[in-house]
C-alpha cells in the first residue's frame, strides 16, 4: 500500500511538474501607431492608418507578416491571429484599411491607386523597424496574410511590390467582376460580339448573373461602418454631426464606387464601366506579376468567392513560375468547419519556408501543390466529425485527372420563370448560409419551387464517385430572348431522404436564345466541389430559373430544357491520396515493451519470495516457559530422521500489518502418531500457525518443516497434508459429491487414491449428497469439509475446530474416527475451544497464548503436574486456565 | 518422500476439471444465455418496430442496415454490444475467477492441495478467457444465424458508403472483426483479473474493470486530451468497423491492438506478481 500511495505521489509530483516547466508561449505585446500615406491616382490623398506593431517576442530582427482583414472588419479582428503569428516568431503588423475602423481614407475595393499604395507605404515603414530583418536597404523581409477582402490585398500587393516574399491569401476573388456577374455557360453558337466587350471574360462577366444578396451585404457593410462605428462608441467626432445625404447613400464607399454600385444594382446588369472598375481591382488582371511564393487557401463552402476563383488565381501564379500551393478546406463564406488551427499551420509552414528560410531548400513547396479537406468519419473515442486531407503532388485543376461519364435521361421538361422572380429557389443563402448549413458536412437546406425547374437524373451509381472539380453538362434551352437559369447537381439517396446540394453552390447561367432558331445549345460548368458520391446514390441535375440570391428577370417567361447531350462529365482526381501515415513507432513498440515490463515484474517477484523464504531461523528459542518436546538440535541435521517428523516448527514469528505479533517465536514438534490438541483463548494465534502450515501466509521469521520438507506456497510436501481450517470452502453451485470430486481431480491425482467411500462415510450425508451444497445445513458442510480433509487419507491431517455445530452423537462420532485416524501411524492436529473434547481425543497438547508458546506436552504429563485443587482429578480446563492466568 | 504418491504439480487443477467448475454456476449459464438471446430480442425488435416507408434502407447508418443481411445485422448486434455488454461478459468472466474462489473459501483449499500459486492463475486466466472468447464468439454468430434465419442471406451492404460486397467475400472480414473484438477486450479481461486477486468480493472486481472502463470512456471524450487519447484502453474500440470498409484498413486495429495487448501483459504481470507473494486470509 505504501508503495502504491508512493507511486501516486511521484506521478502527481511529476505532472504538476512538467504542467509548470511545460513550455508557454511568449507574451506579445501590441504598439498601436497611427501611420500616414499618401496614395490616390495622383498620389495626392493624405490618408491615415490605424495600426497595431508585434515587434517578435524574442527580441532580435525578425522577418514581418502584415496581417489584412476582411471586408466590414478592422485591424481588432485579426488580432487573436496576428498575436499568435507573433508567438510564432514575426513581426507583426495589423492595420486597418482605408475606410475602415479607425482610418480615415474611402473604401476603394483594393484599388491598385489606393490600397495597394497603402500597403507599398508599410512596407517602406517595416523597412526602417529595428526589428524587422532585411533583405536590403529599404527591403523587409515579408509576408502578407489575409482573408476575403485582406485576401485580395495580399495578392494585389505582392503583384505591385515585388519587396513582399511570401503570400497566403484566403477565400478570396481572382475576378470581382466574375465573382458578382458570374456565368458559367458558353453557349454554342455563340452570341454575337458586343461592341464595348473587352474578349471573352469581360463578354461573359457583362452578361452574367447579378449575385444580388452577396452584393449587398458586401455594400451594405461598407455603407453602415459608421452607423455601427457610432453605435460602438467609436469615432465620437463623426457621430456627434449626422450624417450629410451623400454620407448616407455611399457611406465610406469612394463615390464613383458607389455610383456604379447603384447602378448596377438597380438594374441587375453589369455596364461596361462596372467591369472595368470592378477588374482594376482584381487580381487575376495582375497575378502574372507576382513573384512571391504563394499558398491559396478557399472555402469549399463559399458562393461569393467559389473554388474557381482560386483556381485562376493559381494558373496565372504558376503560369508566371511561381511556386503556388493550393488547399480547399472546409470552410468559406458560407460557413463550414473554418479549420482555424489546420490553416495555421499551413500558412505557418508557408512562411517558416519563404520568410525564416527554415526547411529543405528546393524547389518543393513546404505544403503539397495540392491538398483537399475531406470527410474522415467520425472520431472512434469522441464521435465526432474529423477531416482527411489528402495531398496531390501538382494540381490538376478543375477538370481533373481523369473525367468519369455519368449518363442522364429525362425528357424536356417546360419551366417557367414566375413574374417578379418570386418565389424563388433556395441554395445557399448569403451571411446565413453556415447557419442553414450546419458546421461540418451537413449539406445546405435547398429548395426548388415546382414548375420552375427540370431535372435530369442519373441510374443509381454502381460504385463511388469521388467528385473533384467542375463537373460539365451540355443542355438545350428553347424559348424566346435571354434565359437566366441556374444549375445545380444533387446527390439524390433514395426516395425518402432530401436530395443534398453538395456546398449548397449553383451555377447561374445566361444565355441568349437566337430568334432564327428558337434555341441554343450551351455547356454550362457546374460548381466545383469536391463531394463523394456513394454507390447506390443519384447524380441529379437540375435547371432552375430563380435563385434567391441572385437577380432574376422579373418578366414572366417560359422555357423548355432538354439535355444536349446524354451525359455529364465528372472530373475526379486519382492522385489525391491521403498523406501516407505508415504505422506509428510505438504500434511495435509498446507491446513490446510491455513484454520486457512483465518479465522484469514477474523476475522481480520471485527474488522478493526467495528472500523470505531464505530468512535465517533466529536460534531456537521456544517462547514462554515450555520447551520444544524432544527436540534435539542434532536431529534436525539428519535428513532421515527429519523426514519422519510429521510437523516441526521453529522460531515461527508472523506480525500482523499493523506490527502486533500474531504468532511470537513459536517452537514446537509433533511426533507421528500423535493427536496433537492446539489449545487457546481467541486471538492466540492458533489459526494464522495453521494457515502458515498450509503455506498460505508467509511467515515473517522462522519456518515450518513437514516431513522435512520447508513449507513455502504450494510446496509439493502439501500433498500430504489434509487441512480444515476456519471453516468449509464449497463451491455453492455444486453439489456434495461434485464438489468432493473435483477437488480431488484439482489435486491431479489419480482417483483410486482418493478413497472416496471412506471419505464419504465420515460425512454421512446419504442421499443429501446429490444437492446443491448451497442447500446444506452448516453441520453437512462442516462433514463434508472434514471429508474432504480426509480424501487421500493424508499423513498429516490438521482440522480448525472440527467439532463446531456438531451434534452430540456426531461429536463423539468425530473422536473416534480421529483416534482410528492417528493409530494407522497417521497424525492429526486439533484446535479447539471444547477443552473436554481434547482431553479425550488428544494425546498430546500445545498451548498458546498471544502467539506465544505457553506450554506443550502429553496431555496426562499436563494433568499430572497440575495440582489437585478441590479434591476431583485434575481437569484440563482448570490446567488451561491456570496457564493462561500465570501469562496474563 | 517429499510429496504424496501420485502427486505432480504439472497435473494440478486441470483446465477440464476448472471449465466444470465454471460452467456450472449460474451466472455463467445466465451471462451465455443474455448474449445468445440478444440477437432474437433484436430481431424481434426490428420485426415489430415501424418500418421506414422508403424502398429499401433510408440511410447509410449501421442500424439502418441491420435489415438488409443476417451479415448486416450481425454488424448491427456487435456494434451495440461491444461498448459494453461484451464488456460486462468480459469483466464477469475474468474478474470473477479468483475472487469467488475467495468469497467461498474455496481458495484456501485448492492452493492447500497444493495446487502451486501460478499454475492456479494460469489454469483460471486460460479459462476465463476462453469463457470470454466464447462470449464474444457466440454473439456475433448467433446474430449472423439469427440475422439470416430472419433477414436472409444477401450480400452485405456497408455502412457509409452503401457499397455492396459479396457475403462470401465478407465472411473472412467478419472473422478479423470477430478476431479484433477478442484482442480488444483483452484488456478488460487482464484488469478484472488483476482486481480480482486483489478482491475476495466478485462482484468488486467485475464492477471494478467496469468501471475503470467507464472512466476511460469519459475521458476518451475530452478532447483537449488530444493525441493522448490514443493511448486510453478504449479509444479504438469501434476499429473494427474499419474491417467492414469496402477498402480495409489495418491501422486503427494495429493501433488498437497494441494498446490492448501492451495494458493486458503488464496487468497480468503484476496480476501474477502480487498473488505470488500474498498472504491469503479468506
Amino acid at each position: 500500500m505504501k508503495r502504491v500511495a508512493a507511486l501516486v505521489v511521484a506521478f502527481v509530483l511529476i505532472g504538476v511538474t512538467a504542467w509548470l516547466v511545460w513550455p508557454t508561449a511568449p507574451d506579445v505585446r501590441g504598439q498601436d501607431q497611427r501611420i500616414t500615406v499618401v496614395d490616390g491616382p495622383s498620389g495626392d490623398q493624405r490618408v491615415e492608418l490605424d495600426t497595431t506593431f508585434f515587434p517578435p517576442p524574442g527580441g532580435g530582427k525578425a522577418p514581418a507578416v502584415l496581417i489584412a482583414h476582411g471586408f466590414g472588419g478592422s485591424k481588432r479582428s485579426v488580432r487573436d491571429q496576428a498575436i499568435r503569428v507573433a508567438q510564432d516568431g514575426y513581426a507583426v503588423l495589423t492595420w486597418s484599411a482605408r475606410g475602415f475602423g479607425r482610418s480615415t481614407g474611402q473604401i476603394a475595393l483594393n484599388s491598385p491607386d489606393y490600397e495597394v499604395k497603402d500597403v507599398k507605404q508599410l512596407i517602406d515603414w517595416l523597412a526602417k523597424r529595428p526589428e524587422v530583418q532585411l533583405d536590403k536597404a529599404g527591403d523587409p523581409r515579408v509576408g502578407i496574410a489575409g482573408g476575403s477582402y485582406g485576401g485580395a490585398i495580399a495578392l494585389m500587393a505582392a503583384a505591385h511590390d515585388h519587396r513582399v516574399d511570401a503570400i497566403v491569401p484566403q477565400i478570396t476573388w481572382s475576378d470581382l467582376a466574375d465573382a458578382l456577374f458570374p456565368n458559367t455557360a458558353v453557349q454554342n453558337p455563340p452570341v454575337q460580339p458586343n461592341a464595348a466587350g473587352q474578349g471573352a471574360a469581360g463578354q461573359r462577366a457583362e452578361s452574367g448573373v447579378f449575385k444580388r444578396m452577396w452584393a449587398g451585404i458586401f455594400f451594405g457593410q461598407g455603407v453602415s461602418l459608421d452607423n455601427l462605428a457610432t453605435s460602438l462608441g467609436a469615432g465620437r467626432e463623426q457621430a456627434t454631426a449626422p450624417l450629410t445625404p451623400e454620407h448616407a447613400r455611399c457611406g465610406r464607399f469612394l463615390p464613383a464606387i458607389c455610383d456604379v454600385y447603384q447602378q448596377v444594382a438597380t438594374d441587375g446588369k453589369a455596364t461596361p464601366e462596372a467591369v472595368a472598375l470592378l477588374r482594376r481591382s482584381s487580381p487575376i488582371t495582375v497575378a502574372g506579376q507576382i513573384k512571391a511564393p504563394t499558398l491559396l487557401l478557399q472555402g469549399q463552402r463559399d458562393s461569393l468567392f467559389p473554388l474557381s476563383h482560386a483556381d485562376a488565381n493559381a494558373r496565372a501564379i504558376a503560369a508566371a513560375g511561381t511556386p503556388v500551393s493550393l488547399a480547399w478546406f472546409d470552410g468559406g463564406h458560407d460557413g463550414g468547419d473554418g479549420e482555424v488551427d489546420w490553416l495555421f499551420e499551413q500558412s505557418s509552414a508557408w512562411f517558416n519556408r519563404y520568410l525564416k528560410g527554415e526547411g529543405p531548400a528546393g524547389t518543393a513547396t513546404p505544403v503539397s501543390a495540392f491538398t483537399v479537406t475531406r470527410d474522415g468519419g467520425r472520431d472512434p473515442g469522441t464521435r465526432q466529425r474529423i477531416r482527411l486531407h489528402p495531398e496531390a503532388a501538382s494540381y490538376p485543376g478543375l477538370l481533373g485527372t481523369g473525367t468519369t461519364a455519368v449518363p442522364l435521361s429525362g425528357p424536356q421538361q417546360n419551366i417557367v420563370n414566375p413574374p417578379g422572380g418570386a418565389p424563388a429557389s433556395i441554395s445557399a443563402v448569403p451571411g446565413i448560409g453556415g447557419l442553414l448549413g450546419g458546421g461540418g458536412n451537413n449539406p445546405g437546406v435547398s429548395i426548388d419551387m415546382p414548375g420552375q425547374s427540370a431535372a435530369f437524373e442519373s441510374p443509381p451509381l454502381s460504385a463511388p464517385l469521388q467528385l473533384t472539380g467542375t463537373p460539365t453538362a451540355r443542355i438545350r434551352v428553347s424559348g424566346k430572348g435571354e434565359a437566366t437559369l441556374f444549375a445545380k447537381l444533387y446527390d439524390v439517396a433514395d426516395s425518402a431522404q432530401p436530395p443534398t446540394l453538395p456546398a449548397g453552390l449553383v451555377a447561374p447561367i445566361r444565355v441568349t436564345i437566337p430568334e432564327d432558331t428558337g434555341s441554343v445549345e450551351a455547356t454550362v460548368t457546374l460548381p466545383a466541389v469536391d463531394h463523394d458520391f456513394a454507390a447506390g446514390h443519384r447524380l441529379r441535375l437540375v435547371v432552375t430559373t430563380t435563385d434567391m440570391g441572385y437577380a432574376t428577370p422579373a418578366q414572366p417567361a417560359a422555357y423548355q430544357v432538354a439535355l444536349a447531350a446524354p451525359a455529364l462529365a465528372v472530373p475526379t482526381v486519382r492522385t489525391l491520396a491521403a498523406a501516407p501515415a505508415g504505422v506509428a513507432w510505438w504500434v511495435w513498440a509498446m507491446p513490446l515493451a510491455a513484454v520486457v515490463i512483465a518479465a522484469g515484474i514477474l523476475v522481480t517477484g520471485r527474488t522478493g519470495a526467495r528472500r523470505h523464504r531464505a530468512d535465517p531461523v533466529p536460534a531456537g528459542s521456544p517462547g514462554g516457559n515450555g520447551q520444544a518436546p524432544d527436540r534435539p538440535a542434532a536431529d534436525l541435521s539428519e535428513p532421515d530422521r527429519a523426514a519422519e517428523v510429521p510437523l516441526e516448527i521453529s522460531g515461527l514469528t508472523k506480525a500482523y500489518r499493523n506490527g502486533e505479533l500474531a504468532v511470537d517465536g513459536l517452537s514446537f514438534r509433533v511426533e507421528q502418531g500423535q493427536v496433537l490438541g492446539l489449545l487457546g483463548p481467541n486471538g492466540a494465534g492458533k489459526t494464522t500457525t495453521m494457515r502458515m502450515m498450509m503455506g498460505l501466509i508467509r511467515p515473517d521469521a522462522g519456518e515450518i518443516r513437514i516431513f522435512g520438507e520447508p513449507v513455502t506456497p504450494g510446496a509439493p510436501v502439501l500433498s500430504r497434508l489434509g487441512s480444515f481450517v476456519e471453516g468449509p470452502g464449497f463451491l455453492p453451485h455444486l453439489s456434495g459429491r461434485d464438489n468432493i470430486e473435483l477437488y480431488w481431480a484439482a489435486t491431479g491425482r489419480p482417483a483410486a487414491d482418493a478413497h472416496f467411500d471412506e471419505a464419504l462415510e465420515i460425512a454421512n450425508l446419504g442421499k443429501a449428497l446429490e444437492r446443491a451444497v448451497r442447500t446444506y445445513s452448516q453441520g453437512m458442510r462442516q462433514r463434508l469439509a472434514i471429508a474432504q480433509a480426509m480424501l487421500g487419507l493424508p499423513d498429516l491431517l490438521v482440522l480448525d475446530e472440527p467439532t463446531n455445530g456438531l451434534d452430540p452423537p456426531q461429536i463423539r462420532e468425530m473422536r473416534e474416527v480421529l483416534k482410528r485416524y492417528a493409530r494407522d501411524g497417521r497424525t492429526v492436529i486439533v484446535s479447539s475451544h471444547m477443552l473436554a473434547e481434547v482431553e479425550q481425543t488428544c494425546s498430546h497438547v500445545v498451548v498458546m497464548q498471544r502467539g506465544r508458546l505457553v506450554s506443550a506436552g502429553p496431555v496426562s504429563t499436563l494433568l499430572g503436574a497440575a495440582t489437585v485443587a478441590n479434591g476431583h482429578g485434575p481437569r484440563l480446563e482448570d490446567v488451561f486456565l491456570d496457564l493462561i492466568g500465570d501469562k496474563s | 518422500m517429499t510429496a504424496a504418491t501420485g502427486y505432480a504439480p504439472r497435473r494440478t487443477l486441470p483446465l477440464r476439471v476448472e471449465i466444470v467448475r465454471q460452467f456450472k454456476r449460474r451466472r455463467t449459464l445466465a451471462m451465455f444465455g443474455l448474449l445468445l438471446a440478444l440477437p432474437w430480442v433484436l430481431v424481434i425488435a426490428f420485426q415489430f418496430g415501424p418500418q421506414s416507408s422508403g424502398q429499401g434502407p433510408s440511410s447509410l447508418r449501421i442500424s439502418d442496415l441491420a435489415t438488409a443481411s443476417g451479415l448486416n445485422f450481425a454488424a448491427f448486434a456487435l456494434s451495440v454490444s461491444a461498448s459494453f455488454l461484451l464488456v460486462v461478459a468480459v469483466a464477469l468472466f475474468c474478474g470473477d475467477t479468483v475472487a469467488s474462489e475467495a468469497n467461498w473459501s474455496s481458495l484456501r483449499y485448492l492452493l492447500a492441495a497444493p495446487v502451486p500459486r501460478d499454475r492456479l492463475l494460469r489454469q483460471k486466466l486460460v479459462v476465463a478467457l476462453g469463457y470470454s472468447a466464447a462470449a464474444v464468439i457466440c454473439l456475433p454468430l448467433m446474430a449472423l444465424l439469427a440475422g439470416t434465419v430472419a433477414f436472409g442471406w444477401n450480400d452485405i451492404q456497408v455502412p457509409g458508403t452503401g457499397e455492396l460486397i459479396p457475403a462470401l467475400d465478407i465472411l473472412p472480414r467478419f472473422g478479423i472483426v470477430i478476431g479484433y473484438a477478442l484482442v480488444s477486450q483483452l484488456v478488460v479481461a487482464a484488469l478484472a483479473f488483476l482486481i480480482s486477486t486483489m478482491t475476495d468480493s466478485p462482484l468488486g472486481a467485475v464492477g471494478g474493470a467496469v468501471g475503470l472502463w467507464i472512466v476511460s470512456t469519459i475521458l476518451q471524450a475530452v478532447e483537449a486530451l488530444g493525441s493522448l487519447r490514443e493511448f486510453l484502453p478504449t479509444f479504438w474500440n469501434n476499429a473494427w468497423l474499419d474491417a467492414l470498409a469496402p477498402e480495409l484498413d489495418w491501422s486503427g486495429m494495429v493501433k488498437g491492438a497494441s494498446v490492448s495487448v501492451t495494458y493486458a501483459v503488464i496487468l497480468m504481470a503484476v496480476a501474477f506478481r502480487r498473488f505470488r507473494v500474498k498472504d491469503v486470509v479468506s
